[in-house]
């Protein structure tokens, strides 16, 4: 035990004494936190729209001021044909043309069609307008009696996160990515760093078993992650508004078990790596560009080819973030997560496992 | 009484026999010198008696204990200084004291009075807040040939230990080499400086994987009928078949 205690007092000394990079692993989160809450997002505010109204009623004008008074869009002007759109278009001045045909309220027992058009070379942004926009004009036209009988229309309510708000799906997702980066990338820097210089030799020539090394290396690096862990929470609720419905507890025993992984996988690398470039480098490839493409935090996991689905359930932050988002958004409880939080464990048990076999044979 | 007995050791990686059937003894307080060009296997043979490596075969036993079972007991009588490494630079210089001591179960009182005796030994004081990267590399070296024996073990194992120190340090350097085999620790030494082999009570000479010579310095010389240790080395390192 006085061993153990005298090593892990060390690992304290060198996270201390090389403040830049523990200053660096508490900046990072609260860094992407505020990146992915304001400058990265999806959400599209204010954008833009003309109106090209050859019919000129009171039902287009109804429906031009719904749309305005929207926080997604604001009026630009009335247009006075195509050309006029497609100028403004490329001069970057609207996202969206709304074109209603002469004669719009009149017809609309035969057949009324409103045109949408949208400046598809942004992909993302104009699926997202025109849906809107539709849904805003469904809305309002089944609202007038008028328009009652017109065919079966869908009623669409979004669950649990009505505004479409970013920041529910990327708060679990950045916790996942965090959680990895410091644990795994730290705990195997740490460990190649004794290799790379050396000190590995001395300290295994020493009575001091392999198990305390690995401890002592991997608790410094876990009390940072559960200050992270409360840090991107709190940044989270207070900042971005997003609300932790289930219980807090479970959401931070959830976190421990995903770091717990992590500092496993670390730990997997350390008896991979020589080097500490190597280390950073088979964590930035192999760990961090799959939790960011894979784990279902930036792309749905239901998109994918059936070959990357089957791969991403090898990625530990997947399960974490689905965990994660069924506790803090819908309020789940631990019974509601069990299946996850075992794969979690059985993915720490089995790594252990591997890494201790691999640690021990390395000495030849 | 031999603090390090070896019988045919023999390490092969793959085909290549790293260590061929070596046998040689050292006793209790001994200096031992541990020579060979790079490459001859010393090194290797090295990690062997700390346990570091298994051994394919032949009989070991360090300070009483047999390498292959009885590991960790061989672990608690042993220190280890290897060239690469001395001590945690980002750690001050009664840090690296503690954590070695720690490491190796010496009580809060043995601490201090080990920290206290090494600062005064080495006359560094006034160096006890400083932090090792601080220091010049002379001063390391000697710090961590301290720390190797805080506990004081019953051999210590020393590779390469002056490498790159200037010559009056590696004279300081020997001199606490001597006072540690003074109070009977046995000192087994790699080096690749001649003049610091004449300080060993015995040498052998590794070439190829094989102790090619084991004698004491003045017996070696007579031997190869030469002057210094220098061309003995020479004259049989120069047999060797495989390069680096």
């Amino acid at each position: 035990m006085k061993q153990f205690l005298s090593f892990l007092q060390k690992e304290f000394y060198h996270i201390f004494r090389d403040l830049r990079t523990t200053l660096i692993m508490i900046v990072i989160p609260i860094v992407l936190v505020v990146l992915f809450g304001y400058a990265i997002t999806t959400e599209i505010k204010n954008a833009r729209f003309v109106v090209l109204d050859q019919s000129r009623d009171v039902t287009t004008r109804h429906l031009i001021d719904r749309l305005d008074a929207n926080a997604y869009f604001d009026f630009y002007k009335q247009v006075e044909n195509f050309d006029e759109i497609e100028t403004l278009f490329r001069q970057n001045k609207i996202k969206m043309a709304v074109v209603f045909p002469p004669d719009f309220s009149k017809n609309r027992e035969i057949k009324t069609e409103i045109q949408l058009l949208a400046d598809a070379s942004d992909p993302n942004e104009s699926t997202v307008l025109i849906e809107y926009a539709t849904s805003i004009f469904q809305s309002e036209l089944r609202r007038n009696s008028d328009f009652t009988s017109v065919g079966i229309v869908p009623v669409v309510r979004l669950l649990y996160n009505p505004q479409m708000k970013d920041a529910y799906n990327f708060v679990p997702g950045v916790m996942g990515m965090i959680l990895i980066l410091i644990c795994s990338l730290m705990t195997s820097v740490g460990i190649v760093r004794e290799k790379e210089y050396g000190s590995m030799e001395v300290l295994l020539v020493s009575p001091l078993k392999s198990v305390y090394i690995i401890l002592a290396k991997a608790t410094p690096y876990l009390l940072i992650s559960f200050v992270n862990i409360l840090l991107i929470l709190g940044l989270s609720y207070f900042l971005l508004d997003v609300p932790i419905v289930g219980s807090l507890w479970v959401v931070i025993f959830l976190s421990l078990v995903y770091a717990l992984v992590a500092l496993s996988l670390g730990l997997l690398i350390s008896t991979i790596a020589n080097t500490q470039q190597s280390a950073m480098l088979i964590c930035g490839m192999a760990l961090m560009l799959p939790v960011i493409l894979l784990s279902g935090m930036i792309f749905p996991i239901e998109n994918m080819p059936w070959i990357l689905q089957v791969l991403s359930n090898l990625i530990p932050a997947r399960w974490y973030i689905v965990a994660l988002r069924d506790v803090m958004i819908k309020g789940l409880g631990i019974i509601d997560i069990l299946p996850e939080l075992t794969i979690l464990l059985l993915m720490t048990f089995f790594l252990i496992l591997l890494s201790v076999k691999r640690f021990k044979t390395r000495l030849e | 009484m031999y603090v390090i007995e070896a019988e045919k050791l023999t390490k092969r990686f793959g085909n290549f026999t790293a260590v061929d059937q070596i046998s040689f003894e050292v006793s209790e307080g001994e200096i031992f010198g541990f020579l060979g060009a790079n490459g001859a296997g010393k090194t290797t043979a090295m990690r062997i008696l700390c346990g570091l490596s298994k051994p394919t075969s032949g009989k070991v036993r360090v300070a009483g204990f047999d390498i292959y079972k009885q590991t960790e007991q061989v672990k608690q009588h042993i220190g280890y200084m290897s060239q690469k490494f001395s001590l945690y630079g980002d750690l001050k210089v009664w840090e690296n004291i503690r954590l070695f001591g720690g490491i190796y179960g010496l009580s809060e009182v043995q601490l201090k009075e080990k920290t206290d005796r090494i600062l005064g030994l080495l006359d560094m004081e006034d160096k006890r807040d400083a932090l090792v990267d601080s220091l010049p590399l002379g001063w390391k070296q000697k710090l961590a040939f301290s720390v190797a024996i805080v506990h004081e073990p019953r051999i210590v194992f020393l590779d390469e230990p002056t490498g790159g120190v200037d010559p009056v340090t590696r004279r300081q350097f020997w001199e606490l080499i001597y006072q540690a085999a003074r109070r009977g620790i046995t000192i087994f030494v790699t080096t690749h400086y001649m003049d610091e082999a004449e300080y060993c009570d015995r040498v052998s000479i590794m070439v190829d994987g094989r102790i090619e010579a084991l004698d004491t310095p003045l017996e070696l010389k007579r031997k190869f009928c030469v002057e210094n240790m220098n061309d003995v080395f020479y004259s049989l390192a120069r047999k060797a078949q495989r390069g680096e």
